[in-house]
């Protein structure tokens, strides 16, 4: 190709050749890539026994990390665009109360409660997004608010409706919808019936499932997941749109120089998380069949934890789809992991703040070297 | 006093048709006279010189010239015709390019994706618009070989580029797409003896493809080593335009510090400034 073309071209004498290991070093999944080793190692050697690896808690982790990955893929292109969302955590709560209100409270057909469930969700993260960009506040600020306002709302209006705090009977009124089973339903369960038959995985022994296998599906959430994620890994790395994400957070000036609609990109990654967001929502609500006030606590933090883990820089401009899914499957494994260890869980936010911290130092030690500073 | 200089000069044609001409370029901002009356053409092929101390109006002319202000008064005519700016867009689709000094690059990015970026090339796998990284990466390698960079690969991250290599990356890439004015702010003004020397020996490959240089500085020296006309702004008034050739470099920095006090400095610091 063309670099064979010229081969006297005479290499910089000062700039040292750069190892295969530097190289793998500046990729941003490789936190995520040694973390999710890491883990598994660790809790191959010290809780294989304990049915973690079985296929219930294999069902169980994924479930968990599958829950993490829809946030963190919305939080991911967002952080590198070059903005947080501290309300996704809100959203979560407050999209749930939504579709509850909308469904039960009010009647309307489940499919159309999920529907302007999402139109007004992501008409709320436009909303952020355009008062980040007008005002040019930090959006750790703005979202901040909104973190406030929505939970606010999430308690408010089921209090002023329903006099409670919790609306149940979600599964009732989803009965024969045709949208509910996109966010609650499981697929493949043909092949875990013949799994189960087949006896590669256990099948319950007693009791009215007795023959049936124990994971009858794979969870719609799990599906989720791995659309958002290949979504935004191939808009991210494969597209024009994902350049202008880089471009956006890694200087919004120079990309605005170069005609990178900026703006429009920042508002559509708030959309994008919103949506994140909601998805989530959809699909805890459909599987508890209730929603509550306090739902999503604390996601956006979790969120912004599984990016960071999965190399993505603060500061935006930098990280990787696929790192934040590795960083949210190490988050879902430990938190799981823990219990079937049989460790006490409070230790888990401390491992939680220890890698949290471990993986801010490295990034920062990954751009250096990327970016030659000293 | 020109004998020093390593490039090829073009001898100015004064028959040949500028691309962008500016008369009586007037801007005011509220009470504040920031232009008063410039008078500025471009040449294909030439490299022209703005020069001009701090506060004479150079920033204002540029931004003038690239859209991003809209003169009080004054006409510009680009390729014979008249023209309005309506934004820096306009600008840059009627072939202005603008590189400024810091904010041109993105240093986490790679310079593929720095090169393309705002003008990314796709191609259409089953009906989805996709970034064509392969052409990216290929037209990059090439269009910094002829500047004479040479990358360890096109994923190489721009902020592994010395400040010069930065100019220039930026530099080719607004020739790469079309540039028929390359307006160049201050583009030496932080940059080493070897650096700004390699920038303005792409200045010079860049003015051999017969694209108009303007070049803003305050180094008289710089613009000397490749300027073909000289502009002298101060205080908002163009103070006339030298060929090369006509002008000492004593006479020009008299002109840019507005004639007086230098002269008397000039004594005492030994013709250092």
């Amino acid at each position: 190709m063309a670099n064979a073309a010229q081969p006297t071209a005479k290499s910089d004498e000062r700039v040292k050749e750069i190892s295969a290991f530097r190289n793998a070093l500046i990729r941003p999944e490789l936190g995520g890539i040694v973390g999710t080793v890491a883990v598994f190692t660790f809790f191959l050697l010290f809780a294989f026994d304990s049915g973690m690896f079985s296929s219930q808690g294999f069902m169980n982790w994924s479930v968990v990390s599958a829950q993490f990955m829809i946030i963190a893929v919305g939080a991911c292109l967002l952080m590198i665009a070059g903005e947080f969302d501290l309300s996704v955590g809100s959203m979560i709560g407050f999209a749930g109360m939504m579709i509850a209100i909308f469904s039960v409270t009010y009647g309307w057909p489940v499919w159309i409660a999920i529907m302007a469930t999402f139109v007004l969700c992501t008409a709320i993260g436009a909303f952020n997004g355009w008062i980040v960009v007008r005002t040019g506040l930090p959006s750790f600020i703005v979202t901040l608010a909104f973190l406030f306002i929505l939970r606010g709302f999430t308690i408010f209006l089921p209090q002023v409706i329903e006099r409670k705090t919790i609306i149940g009977g979600i599964i009732d009124v989803s009965e024969g919808d045709w949208l509910a089973p996109v966010f609650g339903g499981k697929i493949l369960g043909g092949l875990f019936t013949w799994l189960g038959e087949a006896g590669i995985i256990s099948t319950f022994e007693r009791g009215t499932k007795a023959g049936q296998p124990v994971v009858d599906g794979i969870p719609m959430l799990i599906v989720w997941a791995i659309v958002l994620i290949i979504f935004g890994h191939v808009l991210l790395t494969k597209t024009k749109f994902g350049n202008w994400i880089f471009a956006a957070g890694g200087d919004a000036e120079a990309a605005r120089n170069s005609g990178v609609p900026v703006n429009r990109v920042k508002i559509l990654m708030f959309m994008f998380t919103a949506f994140c967001a909601t998805v989530f929502a959809v699909c805890q609500v459909m599987e508890f069949g209730s929603a509550g006030a306090d739902r999503g606590l604390l996601k956006e933090f979790e969120a912004i934890i599984a990016v960071v883990i999965g190399g993505a820089l603060l500061t935006g401009g930098y990280g990787s789809v696929l790192g934040a899914a590795l960083g949210a499957l190490i988050f879902g494994v430990v938190q799981q992991g823990l219990f079937f260890a049989g460790v006490e869980s409070s230790l888990f936010r401390v491992f939680l703040g220890v890698i949290l911290l471990g993986a801010v130092i490295l990034n920062t030690y990954i751009r250096r070297i990327i970016t030659g500073e000293r | 006093m020109t004998t020093d200089s390593k490039f090829h000069h073009v001898d100015p044609k004064a028959d040949v048709q500028p691309i962008i001409e500016m008369r009586n370029i007037e801007k005011h901002f509220g009470r504040v006279i920031a232009l008063a009356g410039v008078s500025f053409d471009v040449r294909p092929g030439e490299c022209h010189c703005l020069l001009g101390d701090n506060g004479a109006g150079k920033s204002t002319f540029i931004k003038t010239m690239s859209g991003v202000h809209q003169p009080t008064s004054g006409e510009i005519f680009f390729e014979g015709k008249p023209l309005h700016f309506d934004d820096p867009r306009d600008a840059i689709t009627a072939g202005i390019a603008t590189v400024h000094q810091h904010l041109a690059m993105i240093p986490l990015m790679s310079v593929s994706r720095n090169f393309f970026m705002g003008n990314e090339p796709t191609h259409k796998v089953a009906g989805i618009s996709f970034l064509d990284k392969k052409k990216a990466d290929e037209v990059t390698m090439e269009e910094m070989r002829k500047m004479g960079i040479n990358l360890r690969g096109p994923d190489q991250a721009v902020g592994t580029l010395s400040g010069g290599e930065r100019q220039t990356v930026a530099i080719a890439r607004a020739v790469y797409f079309g540039a028929k004015i390359l307006i160049l702010d201050e583009p030496t003004s932080a940059l080493g003896v070897r650096q700004t020397s390699n920038v303005l020996a792409t200045i010079d490959r860049v003015r051999k493809q017969g694209i108009g240089v303007v070049f803003i500085s305050h180094n008289v020296r710089h613009a000397l080593a490749v300027g073909d006309r000289f502009t002298v702004l101060n205080r908002g008034k163009t103070l006339g335009t030298a060929t090369r050739g006509e002008i000492t470099p004593e006479e020009l920095q008299d002109l840019m510090a507005g004639g007086q006090e230098l002269a008397q400095l000039e004594g005492s610091l030994g013709g250092t400034v």
